[in-house]
């Protein structure tokens, strides 16, 4: 009897073969199996009761309705509103990323001060009361000083209750420099304003037109509200021909159905081309110019001096021939696209380039408007009409003190409405110019942000910072961590659009008065604060008068009063329609000095102050970019994407998804080039290379495009972030880095629509 | 040398056959060596039957010891008067807090358990931490309704008689999944029949979906 080393082989056999007949090998791998899905990093949703709550999108000023699907506490899904008119329960990809900024990484988790140098991203978190003590301390300062008005705030928007409460602050304090930034809506408005002589916002009734003339209006890259758009896109677009005049094949020119290429920047030369072929082969609505129309024929003023009207002005110098070389559309197709719009019902044209984010020339928007007359559709059903602001937000008058009054009488930092652009409201870009060019002391002490992110979105970022670097008090109210909030001393962050109320005024480019509502509809992730409640707690600590302005107890207490009838319909629906004094607004006048539509703009002040006819009447003379050609034989032009966001809204992980390859590939973005310049120039598809302007530098790699220009390469707008997340920044470079904003001399609007460029192997 | 060389390899490999085995045989090595092979074999069958159930599980109790039987004298819907379906068809499944504390927001008798359940549950607020027994995997899509509804079925048909239960049984945790032991069945070799309800692992779905319906049907039903 031996043991030795085969009895434990045995042994060992044994056990296999008895385990293998045992249940332990297949429960155990059917066990791990599941074992491996409960891994505690694996996401796994929490069940439980679902419910719906209805709101308002704010991510753009598209004012969407949207409903979110909660599991308990949780918000799981934002999906259009079917009863909603502006969106009638459809959403664009932006709106439905909602919950990536609600439960992303970029968000501001608490009130925050800095504790490094600018930018650096060296925090310290502070309380709500500590951080409001701070900057009330900075204004009490800044008002004992007698400089009030050294106080600036960059406030996303101006329409709602949210800005105008901003709005009265500041005038209660004593600063006129609240300022939105630049849209095309400013051109539209001012036009509307000069030829029309109404304010308010610019109303599209594409709906109900049947032929859509846009002058490189980006309708389904983001203009007016997207949602809107790509509705009429997809339901009603067999009832209207849309042509797209642009110098770039962008989606809205594919989904044309014609697409006229233009030589960039030419698109108000076109405009009089067709008015020439109208009024040459009398296509216009002679009703509506003799009645209604005032400076089409050349007329006499009091003192007997002879003017020239639109008609002689346009037959004399834009001659088909003459603007065909301008802008490389042929003479035939200038003829054939003014014969196709004035023979249509109800035409429409439209101003404005891309998304809309880019005011652009005056001059342009008004030779544009000039069509839309020509043909009588204005103030009418299918046409162009201005709808007067809903007045719904009524405010007890303020008494403010010595300083403030004082402060507030002080010109504007960025000269809006004063001796130099007196028909300009809001002039953003030029802020950092300003600050840049005043020796000494900045004119800027303080400067507020809310719901924009001006050191990304403004041109010339090299500028920006280096302005803001000589402002000694930044404050950014930014609910996620963006450029702005990074570069500022305090972060005092807001609610986003899903944790807080606030009322979305009609969306620009809307006829129907529709007011919106949004509404908290998940509790504060984080430790953050309604903007409005800040700024009533702002004015309590200041006290005595400014205090007295703001009689509410919070935000939604004086939300509440604004919209008393209508508050429970709000609630319950998400949106209501509140009407202005008129219901039609169509059935709306003239207000001009003549009391007709003026295509000589008697409203119009030319800052030479020789009132020349030709400045006063729309024409055209190229808007300059920057840039020699022979150091820089290329322009480069900005595109925008419905996929990608490029205002102060990141664009979240999901969009980014979307982007094609030949748009941005790893961390590189593409720059398209049209493949004979590219040839011409040695270039292959998907070549690296850098791109340099006179302001600044890009690495990026090329995409051949048969759809942009010999001569012209684009870039997509919305990359080169610095700051979010780690999903977001370093992806691409910034446009706005590369081209620095160019002043309309007349209206004081930025234009720069391109910059020249070079581009060199990497 | 040709014979020489033939014999050799004969004798080489004979000799351990005629040599050496016989004698280790009659040492009884061999029997040795079976007997090993038994011990383990017979070892691992018990320890894989018998102890191998016992060590998977630990054995935990219900927060509160809930009297099924109790309630149902108490409310008109049956089971559905707590364990009801949403507006949106979804099953609510074990009742919240909320829900309990509809009536016990104060004892309505004198139950230790009620004492107990108003005391560290409804009192602070706390959700109670109650032990799922029919809890499936994340991965796994069932709907009440399409079973319930649908198909016209009762609860008990796969729950087991949860009506008339005076007591909560313990629950046998699974010390590596977590799931309750009664997805795979208190017999491990999943033999004769299931001791509470039904067992409800993917083949039980499927075995009676194939009675029932003619069809095992699709991997997507289940796993969305």
């Amino acid at each position: 009897m031996k043991i030795d080393r085969r009895s434990f082989i045995s042994l060992g056999v044994g056990v296999v073969a008895g385990t293998t007949l045992s249940p332990v090998p297949w429960k155990l791998m059917d066990d791990i199996s599941i074992w491996t899905q409960n891994w505690p990093w694996t996401p796994a949703p929490k069940g439980g009761a679902d419910s719906y709550k209805t709101s308002v999108c704010t991510l753009c000023p598209g004012g969407c309705g949207i409903q979110v699907r909660k599991i308990m506490d949780r918000a799981v899904k934002i999906d259009g509103l079917p009863e909603h008119p502006i969106n009638q329960g459809k959403l664009c990809p932006l709106g439905l990323s909602g919950l990536q900024f609600l439960y992303g990484p970029s968000r501001v988790k608490s009130p925050m001060k800095r504790t490094g140098k600018r930018g650096e991203g060296k925090w310290q978190e502070i309380s709500w009361d500590e951080a409001i003590s701070a900057v009330t301390k900075k204004l009490k300062e800044l008002r004992e000083k007698d400089k009030p008005h050294s106080v600036a705030w960059v406030s996303g928007a101006d329409k709602g209750t949210i800005p105008q409460l901003i709005g009265r602050f500041l005038t209660a304090y004593g600063s006129p420099n609240f300022i939105r930034p630049p849209s095309v809506h400013d051109a539209y408005e001012l036009s509307a304003y000069l030829m029309q002589g109404q304010e308010g916002s610019v109303a599209f009734d594409i709906e109900n037109s049947d032929h859509v003339l846009s002058f490189g209006t980006g309708m389904l890259q983001g203009w007016g509200s997207p949602v809107r758009m790509l509705n009429i896109y997809g339901e009603k677009r067999d009832s209207k021909k849309i042509v797209q005049i642009e110098s770039r094949l962008s989606d809205t020119a594919a989904k044309a159905d014609q697409w006229v290429p233009i030589k960039p920047g030419t698109e108000g030369a076109l405009a009089l081309g067709i008015a020439h072929v109208m009024i040459k082969e009398s296509l216009y609505k002679k009703s509506f110019i003799n009645k209604s129309a005032f400076g089409f024929e050349d007329w006499t003023d009091d003192n007997g001096t002879r003017h020239i009207g639109f008609k002689t002005l346009v037959l004399k110098d834009y001659d088909p021939e003459i603007v065909a070389e301008i802008t490389s559309v042929p003479k035939s197709t200038i003829e054939k696209l003014a014969r196709r719009f004035a023979r249509a019902n109800r035409p429409i044209a439209i101003s404005g380039r891309g998304e809309g984010l880019l005011p652009g020339s005056l001059d342009e928007c008004m030779a544009v408007h000039a069509l839309n007359a020509l043909v009588g559709n204005i103030n009418k059903p299918g046409g162009v009409s201005v709808t007067s602001e809903p007045d719904y937000a009524k405010w007890p008058e303020v008494n403010i003190d010595k300083t403030a009054s004082r402060g507030m009488q002080q010109p504007r930092i960025d000269g809006a409405g004063g001796s130099k652009y007196p028909n300009a409201r809001y002039l953003l870009h030029r802020l950092p110019e300003v600050i840049n060019d005043t020796k000494g002391e900045s004119p800027v002490q303080a400067l507020f942000v809310s719901e924009a992110n001006p050191l990304y979105t403004l041109p010339d970022t090299k500028a920006t910072k280096a302005a803001f670097d000589r402002i000694p008090f930044l404050v950014s109210f930014s609910s996620f961590m963006d450029e702005t909030a990074l570069y500022s001393d305090y972060i005092l962050p807001n609610h986003i659009y899903l944790e807080r109320y606030e009322d979305v005024p009609k969306p620009a480019g809307m006829v129907q008065p529709v007011i919106g509502l949004a509404k908290p509809v998940v509790k504060p992730v984080y430790n953050t604060r309604h903007v409005g409640d800040v700024v009533l707690q702002m004015a309590k600590s200041l006290g005595s008068f400014i205090e007295k302005a703001f009689p509410w107890k919070d935000y939604r207490a004086y939300l509440k009063t604004v919209f008393k009838d209508h508050w429970d319909q709000l609630e319950d629906k998400g949106f209501t329609e509140v009407k202005a004094s008129e219901d039609k607004p169509w059935a709306n006048r003239f207000n001009t000095a003549t009391g007709k539509f003026e295509f000589y703009p008697s409203a119009r002040k030319h800052p030479s102050k020789k009132d020349k006819d030709k400045d006063i009447l729309p024409g055209f003379s190229p808007v300059p970019i920057e840039g020699k050609p022979d150091a820089y034989p290329l322009v480069l032009m900005p595109y925008d994407s419905i996929r990608l966001t490029s205002g102060n809204i990141g664009n979240p992980p999901f969009m980014t998804k979307t982007i094609d390859d030949t748009v941005l590939k790893d961390q590189t973005m593409f720059v398209e080039i049209n493949p004979k310049t590219a040839r011409k120039m040695g270039f292959f598809e998907g070549d690296r290379a850098v791109v340099t302007t006179p302001k600044g530098r890009a690495e990026v790699r090329l995409h051949l495009f048969d759809g942009i220009e010999p001569g012209v390469i684009a870039m997509p707008k919305g990359f080169g972030h610095t700051a979010y997340s780690k999903y977001l920044a370093g992806k691409g470079a910034n446009f706005n880095s590369l081209i620095g904003p160019i002043t309309d001399p007349m209206s004081g609007l930025n234009t720069a629509w391109g910059i020249r460029a070079k581009i060199v192997t990497a | 040398m040709n014979t020489n060389d033939q014999q050799h390899p004969v004798s080489d490999t004979a000799s351990p056959e005629t040599g050496d085995a016989p004698e280790k045989r009659k040492n009884g090595s061999g029997w040795i060596i079976l007997l090993f092979f038994v011990i383990g074999f017979i070892g691992s069958l018990l320890g894989g039957w018998l102890v191998f159930p016992e060590l998977l599980y630990s054995e935990k109790q219900q927060p509160i010891d809930f009297d099924h039987e109790l309630h149902m004298a108490q409310v008109y819907e049956g089971c559905q008067s707590c364990h009801y379906f949403r507006k949106d068809g979804s099953f609510s499944g074990i009742p919240d807090l909320y829900s309990c504390s509809g009536c016990h927001q104060y004892p309505m008798g004198t139950n230790p358990e009620e004492e107990k359940f108003i005391e560290q549950y409804v009192r602070p607020n706390k959700e109670v931490p109650w032990l799922v027994y029919s809890k499936q995997p994340d991965c796994v899509f069932f709907s009440h309704a399409a079973h319930v509804k649908g198909a016209d079925m009762e609860c008990r048909t796969c729950h087991g008689n949860m009506a008339q239960s005076n007591h909560s049984r313990p629950y046998q945790e699974n010390r590596l999944t977590g799931y309750s032991r009664d997805i795979w069945g208190y017999n491990i070799a999943r033999l004769g029949k299931p001791k509470y309800g039904l067992r409800m692992k993917m083949n039980d779905c499927a075995d009676c979906h194939e009675r029932e319906t003619g069809h095992k049907g699709a991997c997507f039903q289940c796993h969305q």
